[in-house]
């Protein structure tokens, strides 16, 4: 009992470890509310392309001495222009768009990062660096991660009519495109937020795993959002623990997690499991 | 205008899928407090006329009217319920009947679309209408065909919307439950509301429509149930193949 509570209070006499603490449990609660609306309204493959397509702002950004939320914002949102842009202008098919779109832009990132090649902060925002955050990123990731949450608290239930049924958002007067941008938006100001913690390529994980986990566990959409929150601020926290006790990549420790929770999931969910649907066919 | 404006006007609406003509110089006016049958075979252009009033798809000519307005200010007044044929939604999302049915009412909540108890109790009402009561708990997925159907009608009536567009809802519905749909429908008639209803039971629809549209890639006539309803309209819109009475074609 003792060396489960040191394994917990002994970290926390380091004051980054303290903020690491309380920034991962937060990204944890901000990619997990958007992430119920991620995986009800199929958007993994756009939630990947957005994280990915926010690297040359990010270095953009660092090289113009610019918040790096900025030039991550920017393009996040410029990748999700191009991709409507192209769709609507060629024949090529929505997924080979959001391929082509952020394969390019990532690459395009990866060869500004090489032209800095002693840059330890962009390897940082490649993979995270929660366990050394600076106070002005800290802030910064406060500033935006509330900014999101509360659009969500405000806009919860016509994002989730318009991921539902948007044949009838149309037909009750709301603006369903504007619901699409503000989504959107959304989910790149979370993306930005997450970066600190887990990096770009992993942010994809962040922003899918607690909603795929509180799906399996719930048929209501306030369950779910619920679930979604307690596996995600859980896996973080305890992730970022665990990259400290082992010190490993904090990003793949938390993301690890996840997975490992998401698994449990799979088999134990009281009806969407694998062992109840075992059960039910035996019978 | 020196006419009373119609609950719904169509006029010389035509609407293109890639250059194919579906439908071309629609023309339509009903009034206040009439159900109206669409009827036509299928490929029709029924839904598409159903999708072009709700703006769902863009007409290369003509406009669609809502007691006078737009059809977009109409939706934002909470005038039109719209149930198409078939819901293109996600059948294992995670919400209840009741939740759904709760999403007709959102156009009359605050910001925060925080039910109030009027919002409550007319969920409920219209939950009891289309005898869904028993099912307001159950996932949306997990309901019959006829049931989801009717989850969806009971929506749209919790919209309290004067204009309701209802695309073959008695299809795949049971005998009793269609019995007690047009019952609902004559009810909200009465109420003064305007209701079109494609369906494809021709014999019940000179039991409860008083005023039938002929739909043939155009509307070829509409009017009041005993004036239009005649062989001659049957013929032109099924193209002579009404079984009733068959009429030789001069060649
Ligand atoms: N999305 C679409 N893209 C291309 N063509 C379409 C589309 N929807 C309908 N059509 C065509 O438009 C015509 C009218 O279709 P519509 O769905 O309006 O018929 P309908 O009268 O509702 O038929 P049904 O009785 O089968 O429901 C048909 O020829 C159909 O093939
Ligand atoms: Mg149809």
């Amino acid at each position: 009992m003792d060396a489960i509570v040191q394994w917990f209070v002994a970290p926390l006499q380091y004051e980054f470890m303290v903020k690491a603490v309380i920034v991962s449990g937060f990204v944890g609660l901000v990619c997990a509310v958007l992430s119920c609306y991620m995986t009800l309204k199929g958007w993994a493959l756009m939630g990947d392309a957005v994280s990915h397509s926010v690297t040359p702002g990010v270095v953009l950004a660092y090289i113009f001495n610019l918040p790096f939320a900025l030039g991550a914002f920017v393009f996040g949102v410029g990748s999700v222009l191009a991709i409507g842009f192209i769709k609507s202008k060629t024949r090529i098919k929505e997924d080979t768009v959001i391929g082509l779109v952020f394969t390019g832009f990532f690459a395009l990132g990866l060869v500004l990062i090489s032209k800095n090649p002693s840059n330890v902060d962009l390897m940082h925002i490649l993979f995270g660096n929660v366990l050394g955050i600076p106070n002005g990123d800290v802030i910064q990731t406060f500033i935006i991660g509330s900014i999101t949450l509360a659009a969500v608290a405000v806009l919860r239930k016509d994002l989730l009519l318009f991921c539902f049924d948007p044949t009838h958002a149309r037909s009750i007067g709301l603006n369903t495109t504007a619901l699409y941008y503000i989504l959107l938006t959304l989910l790149s100001l979370t993306i930005v937020v997450a970066l600190q913690a887990v990096g770009i390529i992993l942010v994809i994980a962040m922003l899918i795993t607690p909603g795929a986990i509180a799906y399996l566990l719930s048929d209501r959409f306030d369950h779910m959002m619920i679930f979604a929150m307690i596996s995600g601020v859980i896996s973080s926290v305890l992730g970022t623990y665990l990259s400290y006790h082992l010190d490993a990549s904090t990003g793949g420790c938390i993301v690890v997690l996840q997975t490992v929770l998401f698994i449990l999931t799979m088999i134990f969910a009281p009806k969407h499991g694998l062992l109840v649907k075992m059960r039910s066919e035996a019978t | 205008m020196v006419q009373r404006s119609f609950s719904i006007q169509v006029e010389n609406v035509t609407v293109n899928y890639n250059g194919k003509t579906a439908l071309h110089g629609a023309t339509l006016a009903l009034g206040e407090g009439t159900i109206a049958g669409l009827v036509g075979m299928n490929g029709s252009g029924k839904s598409t006329l159903f999708k072009a009033i709700m703006g769902f798809v863009t007409p290369t000519s003509g406009r669609v009217l809502i007691n006078g307005l737009s059809i977009r200010s109409a939706q934002k007044r909470g005038l039109v319920a719209y149930v198409p044929q078939s819901e293109e939604v996600d059948w294992n999302f995670p919400v209840s009947v009741a939740d759904v049915v709760m999403m007709g009412r959102y156009g009359h909540m605050n910001l925060l679309r925080i039910p109030r108890a009027t919002d409550h109790r007319i969920v409920a009402e219209s939950l009891e209408r289309v005898q869904m009561t028993e099912f307001r708990n159950r996932q949306i997925g997990e309901l019959s065909g006829g049931q989801k159907k009717r989850a969806f009608l009971a929506r749209a009536l919790a919209q309290r919307g004067t204009v309701l567009l209802l695309d073959e809802p008695f299809t795949g519905v049971d005998i009793k439950t269609e019995k007690a749909m047009i019952e609902l429908l004559i009810e909200l008639r009465d109420m003064g509301h305007t209701i079109l209803v494609s369906t494809h039971d021709l014999t019940s629809v000179s039991t409860f429509c008083d005023q039938v549209v002929f739909i043939n890639q155009t509307i070829l006539a509409y009017g009041a149930t005993q004036d239009v309803f005649t062989q001659e309209n049957l013929n032109r819109t099924f193209g002579g193949v009404m079984p009733k009475l068959q009429f030789k074609k001069s060649q």
